[in-house]
This record gives structure tokens, C-alpha cells and sequence, in this order.
């Protein structure tokens, strides 16, 4: 099968964002009869206004799903920044290189005493983050960041910029097993406009990076769109083609979607499109109705009560006392109570929840789940097994 | 509770188990909900994903599952969830009876983390090696006779076939396959997997299925104290039937002039 670059333009974007505009009752109240969705028609008929009518029904529908493949459970994890260099301008990203900020790249040390205060806090499942810059990854500094971290955090997952197979192979042998990348917009004119200069401006390759990273043995991979560079509803059918494809594809690899919305940065960029908090919910009910085994992310750039009300409501992982700063944690929290103080003046962009991750698990608790902190062992991994997928061929 | 002596005990390796009905331990609400559906269950031996256990052998507050599980109470059955291949289930497992774990392992791989069904392969290749190491070996694989025979062969303790996808509360949707699993069985038969209501698990045991595993059906249950209690009483119910020989065929219709009379 063809990578997703060469699949996304053969789909009938048209048809399908015309459905998920114009869906009538009678289409939603079948689905809902049926009580999942089979298809990307019937997916854009769950983001229809015809379907928000029905967004209770929807949702409840979401929950049953949710609860019978992944329990009355929530996995907590959390980001850690390790650089906020970046060769890309990104028009509406705080880390873009025309932004003036400090920029940070944390030596290793310094990285295993963040880790360690979120080690503390519960966290035992990581996203380690860095801007796109060559000169932090090609070196082999992701990798010995990795192996500092395995022995304190069992679950550890990346999002950098880019790369070719071989280049992940050394990172899924130093302890990588997860690896998120957005597309940011699937929308390529938008795409183009947005991403001005830098090796991000090429929208194929980083469509396939799913792929790539699936061949050299990653077995959690991240995809997303960001809301709010284009309409809500193309990139959400789009997310959900890329979700099936990879299914498909990268078959031995847990698929998880996030579903961020833009947030204040630096460079003061104004999203063009909106999504409402009743269209966002609608949205993951709808993911879960036709991928019920994915993953839905929620981040902290949702607001509190947000945050809480879509406990039960279909998402699984969640992140918690999050810092978009490279070194934020040490610097910018009260080590007792895990509140932000101060301005963080190198974040990515701010964030929405600041509750401490305790806080975060007693909210859960509070829902009648249970939250998860540790869902990965080490054990689990095969020394052999990178190396040998990215010899096989995938496509 | 029903009366578990009413019903004859279960033989697993060295083990006696009163209570036919097994218990996994993922997906409940909270720790303290699953220690008391655990007991109202009446269980005797619970699962518990090493993946989300500590395995350095210390009391990590975060990942404390175990702390949970009332160890006079249950045999827990550690089980490899998360292995994609044979030599991660292997090394889990060296890693549990490392941790003070006993040395027995529910075998579970499953490369394809959405329907998390079994890879026939990958198991038959850890089993032989676990068993060759002294483990307790109870697989958890598709409902297939020969694999299950495969598995027999090199020595595992139960073959553990599934009624239907996990999680899928669809029951014995194996139903044909089981019972040919259970019609050529060397060691017990436990339904894994899809039981989602108390008659699928009674049905497996009238089938002749020696126990029955459940996690999802009671860990979501509004009240999984109750569910547990249920699924306990269905249990007892599907064996009784099944030692009572109720439901076949023969007892029915029986002429009252038999046809073969005139033999004398
Ligand atoms: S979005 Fe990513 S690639 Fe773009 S400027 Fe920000 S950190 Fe760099």
C-alpha cells in the first residue's frame, strides 16, 4: 500500500465535507442506531449540525465504547522540553526562529533533574519534545537524553521534526517507543501559506512520518491536526483517514490521535478558524465511533472545567502540570504545591490547565476512573527488533 | 453466596481452585473497587498486567496495583499484555518471578494492539521456552483445536481460548471451535475473552469449559460488586448443568416404545 501523501489526495474531500455539512437526521439516527460508524461518510455525518442535535446521545454512545476497550481507566504522562532551537518559522508557533525569546537547549544533567521532579509527582510516561534543529538531533544527544531517562521513566515517546528511518532506529533502541507528529493542517495550500521557511515546509514528507517512524520500530504513534489553521471539520476527516490508513499499514502500532486547539504564543498569531467547545466534543465522540481502539488525547491547553467534563466522555490520555519550556519545571514551578510561578518566557504556548497532576488524578478519581500512570515496562522491548523492521519492507 | 462446594474443585498444575470463575484486574474504576469486586467474585485467581506493575521489587506508590491484590486470598496470575513477540512475553515473565512473582504465567501476545488477538506463532514459540524454564504455563490464544493441541503438546497447563474479540461482550461467538478444543483437551479449558454477560459464562461452563476469565464485564458495570456476585452464581449454575449432564439431547423425546423393542 502507498504511503499516506500519495492516499490523502484520492480522497473525495469534497463529497465528504459536504456530508459533513448538509448530513440529514435520518443519516445521524441510523448511525446512532447502529451505534458505530464504519466509514468516513458516516464519520462526517457525526460532525454535522444535523448530528450536534444529537450530541448526548452521541456521547453516551462514546463512553460505552471507550469503557468496553479501555476500562473506566485515564493514562496520565507529561511533556518535557528539551530545546526550543528551531530552524523552522512556523507562523504560529512561540518557538518559531523569527520569535524573540531565549533560546534554551537543556544539557543532559539538567534534563534528569526536571525528569526526576516530575518523577516525583507520579509521571512514569514522558513525551520528550525539541524544536527542529539539526544540530540536537543528529549528534546522538536525543538518544543519550533517552537512556539517562529509561531508568526513571518506563514509557517514553518523542516529537521532533522529521526524520528519515535510520535516523530513528538509534533513538527506538535507546528506549523510544512512542513518536507523535501533527500535521498541524492537512489543508496544503493553508499548509504552504503557515510554514514560510525551514525544512517543515514540506508537507509529504512529514504526512509520512508515521510511517517512517513505524519502520524503525516505534509501536505508539501520535497524528493530529491543529485547530484552528483551517476548517474544523476537513482536518477532522482527514485525521480520521489518516488514522484508518495507519491502521491498516503500521498494523502493530497503537494509533493515538490528539486533538489540540490553538493556544496564545509568542508572535501573537490569531487563529483563522474556530472550533467550539460543543464542536470539539462532538468531534472525539465521533473519532470514537469510528476508531474505538485509538487512543484520544487531551492536552493541557483545554481549560480546566473542559478538561473535566471530557473525562468520561471518550478520551484516554491526558496530559497534566505541563510546561512548554525547556527547563520550566525546575524553574518555573513551586516544587510542593506544583503550581506555575511567574511567566515562563520561552514556552511554546501557554497553557490552559494549570492544575498539579495530583490535582488532575483527584478530578479523575473524582469521575469514577482511575488514572494510570504506568501502562509500559521496559521489559517489553526487544534489543533486536528495530533494526529488523526497518530492514523489511513496509509499503 | 452460592455454595462453591456443590461443584467439583479444578486441577490446574499443582493448584486446587474452588471457584471456577477467574477475575482480570485492568480497567476498573479504582484500586478499591477491584479489591472488593475481587472478594465479592469469590474468585481464586486474579490477572494482572505486568506492564503496569512495579517489577524492580519495590513499592512504587504509582504503579501499585499489586499492592492491591490480597495475595493469601488469589493466586495472581501475572499475564504479558503489551508483548508484540515471544522474547518480550519470556522476559516479562523472568522479570516477575525476579520481582517475587509466582512462577506462573498467563501467556499473552498480541502484535495488533486494536483487537489485541492472540499471535499463534509468537505463543507457541514463548510456551515452549517457559515451560522448559518451569513455568506454569496458561496461554491465551485464538479458539484453535490445533494450536491448542500444539500448545498441549509442549506442556502448558491450560489452554485459555477466547469466545470472542476482548472487551467485545459478544460472548461465545467460538462456540463451534471450543467445543472441539474441549472435546480433545489434555489439560483445563478456560474461556478467555467476550464473555460479556453472566449466560455466556454459564454457557461456556455447561459447554464443559473447566472455568471462565472476566475483567471488562465487571470492571464497567455500574456496580461491579453485584456483577462479580452474578457472574459467581452463573458460574456454579453452568457447572452444575454441565455435571449434571442437563440439556442434552437425549433426554428428550424419548419414545415410549423404544423402536429397537422387538430385540428383546
Ligand atoms: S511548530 Fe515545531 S517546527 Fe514549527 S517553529 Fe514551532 S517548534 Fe519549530
Amino acid at each position: 500500500m502507498s504511503m499516506f501523501s500519495h492516499v490523502h489526495p484520492t480522497i473525495d474531500f469534497a463529497t465528504l465535507g459536504d456530508r459533513a455539512r448538509h448530513a440529514s437526521d435520518a443519516d445521524v439516527r441510523r448511525i446512532l442506531a447502529r451505534g458505530r460508524a464504519i466509514s468516513l461518510e458516516d464519520f462526517a455525518a457525526l460532525l454535522s449540525p444535523a448530528a450536534s442535535v444529537h450530541l448526548e446521545a452521541l456521547c453516551r454512545l462514546s463512553r460505552a465504547a471507550t469503557q468496553k476497550f479501555f476500562g473506566k481507566t485515564i493514562r496520565l504522562f507529561a511533556p518535557i522540553y528539551l530545546s526550543n532551537e528551531c530552524v523552522n518559522i512556523c507562523r504560529y508557533c512561540g518557538f518559531s526562529r523569527n520569535n524573540d525569546i531565549p533560546r534554551i537547549t537543556l544539557p543532559v544533567d539538567h534534563v534528569e533533574r526536571e525528569v526526576r521532579l516530575l518523577a516525583a509527582r507520579g509521571f512514569r510516561s514522558l513525551l520528550v519534545v525539541a524544536g527542529e534543529h539539526p544540530k540536537y538531533v543528529s549528534n546522538g544527544y536525543v538518544e543519550t537524553v533517552l537512556r539517562r531517562l529509561l531508568p526513571i521513566m518506563p514509557s517514553l515517546a518523542l516529537e521532533l521534526g522529521p526524520l528519515e528511518t535510520q535516523d530513528y532506529v538509534p533513538m527506538v533502541r535507546a528506549g523510544a517507543e512512542g513518536l507523535v507528529v501533527y500535521q498541524e493542517t492537512y489543508d496544503e495550500p493553508t499548509y504552504r501559506d503557515l510554514h514560510t521557511a525551514g525544512p517543515k515546509k514540506h508537507y509529504a514528507w512529514r504526512m509520512d512520518t508515521p510511517e517512517r517512524a513505524y519502520a524503525a520500530g516505534f509501536r505508539r504513534l501520535g497524528i493530529g491536526a491543529l485547530y484552528g489553521l483551517a476548517d474544523w471539520r476537513y482536518e477532522a476527516l482527514s485525521v480520521a483517514a489518516h488514522a484508518r490508513h495507519l491502521l491498516r499499514t503500521c498494523w502493530k502500532a497503537q494509533v493515538n490521535i490528539s486533538l489540540p486547539r490553538m493556544r496564545p504564543a509568542a508572535g501573537g498569531f490569531a487563529p483563522k478558524f474556530h472550533m467550539s467547545d460543543r464542536e470539539l466534543v462532538q468531534t472525539i465522540a465521533a473519532y470514537r465511533l469510528l476508531l474505538p481502539h485509538c487512543g484520544l488525547v487531551l492536552s493541557t491547553r483545554e481549560p480546566p472545567d473542559l478538561r473535566d467534563g471530557l473525562v468520561p466522555l471518550g478520551i484516554t490520555t491526558m496530559s497534566a502540570g505541563s510546561s512548554t519550556e525547556p527547563g520550566g519545571y525546575g524553574a518555573h514551578f513551586d516544587e510542593t504545591t506544583w503550581t506555575p510561578v511567574g511567566e515562563q518566557p520561552g514556552e511554546q504556548f501557554h497553557i490552559a490547565d494549570e492544575r498539579p497532576p495530583q490535582a488532575i488524578a483527584a478530578m479523575i478519581r473524582g469521575h469514577g476512573y482511575e488514572p494510570v500512570w504506568k501502562d509500559f515496562d521496559q521489559a517489553l522491548v526487544s534489543e533486536g527488533e528495530p533494526a529488523e523492521l526497518a530492514l523489511s519492507p513496509r509499503n | 453466596m452460592p455454595n462453591l462446594s456443590a461443584t467439583e474443585p479444578l486441577r490446574i498444575a499443582d493448584r486446587t481452585f474452588h471457584s471456577r470463575l477467574f477475575v482480570g484486574t485492568g480497567k476498573f474504576s479504582s484500586n478499591e473497587g477491584m479489591r472488593d469486586a475481587l472478594r465479592a467474585s469469590g474468585t481464586e485467581l486474579v490477572t494482572v498486567a505486568l506492564k503496569r506493575a512495579d517489577l524492580s521489587g519495590g513499592h512504587d506508590p504509582f504503579a501499585d496495583i499489586l499492592e492491591f491484590l490480597e495475595r493469601d486470598r488469589y493466586l495472581v496470575l501475572p499475564n504479558t499484555a503489551g508483548a508484540m513477540n515471544a522474547e518480550e512475553a519470556v522476559r516479562l515473565a523472568r522479570l516477575a518471578v525476579a520481582a517475587g512473582l509466582p512462577n506462573w504465567v498467563k501467556l499473552e501476545i498480541h502484535p495488533d494492539p486494536n483487537y489485541l488477538l492472540p499471535d499463534p506463532i509468537e505463543t507457541l514459540k514463548a510456551a515452549e521456552i517457559l515451560v522448559k524454564e518451569g513455568f506454569v504455563v496458561l496461554p491465551y490464544i485464538n479458539a484453535d483445536p490445533v494450536l491448542a493441541r500444539r500448545l498441549q503438546d509442549v506442556g502448558v497447563a491450560t489452554v485459555m481460548p477466547l469466545g470472542s474479540p476482548i472487551g467485545s461482550n459478544r460472548g461465545l461467538e467460538t462456540r463451534a471451535q471450543i467445543e472441539i478444543i474441549i472435546e480433545q483437551a489434555q489439560v483445563p479449558v478456560v474461556v478467555d475473552a467476550g464473555i460479556g454477560l453472566p449466560s455466556h459464562a454459564a454457557a461456556a461452563l455447561e459447554l464443559g469449559a473447566d472455568a471462565v476469565l472476566v475483567n471488562t464485564a465487571i470492571a464497567i458495570a455500574a456496580d461491579p460488586v453485584a456483577a462479580a456476585e452474578a457472574f459467581a452464581a452463573a458460574v456454579i449454575a453452568g457447572r452444575l448443568a454441565h455435571e449434571l449432564g442437563l440439556g442434552g439431547t437425549s433426554a428428550r423425546a424419548v419414545a415410549t416404545s423404544p423402536l429397537t423393542a422387538f430385540l428383546g
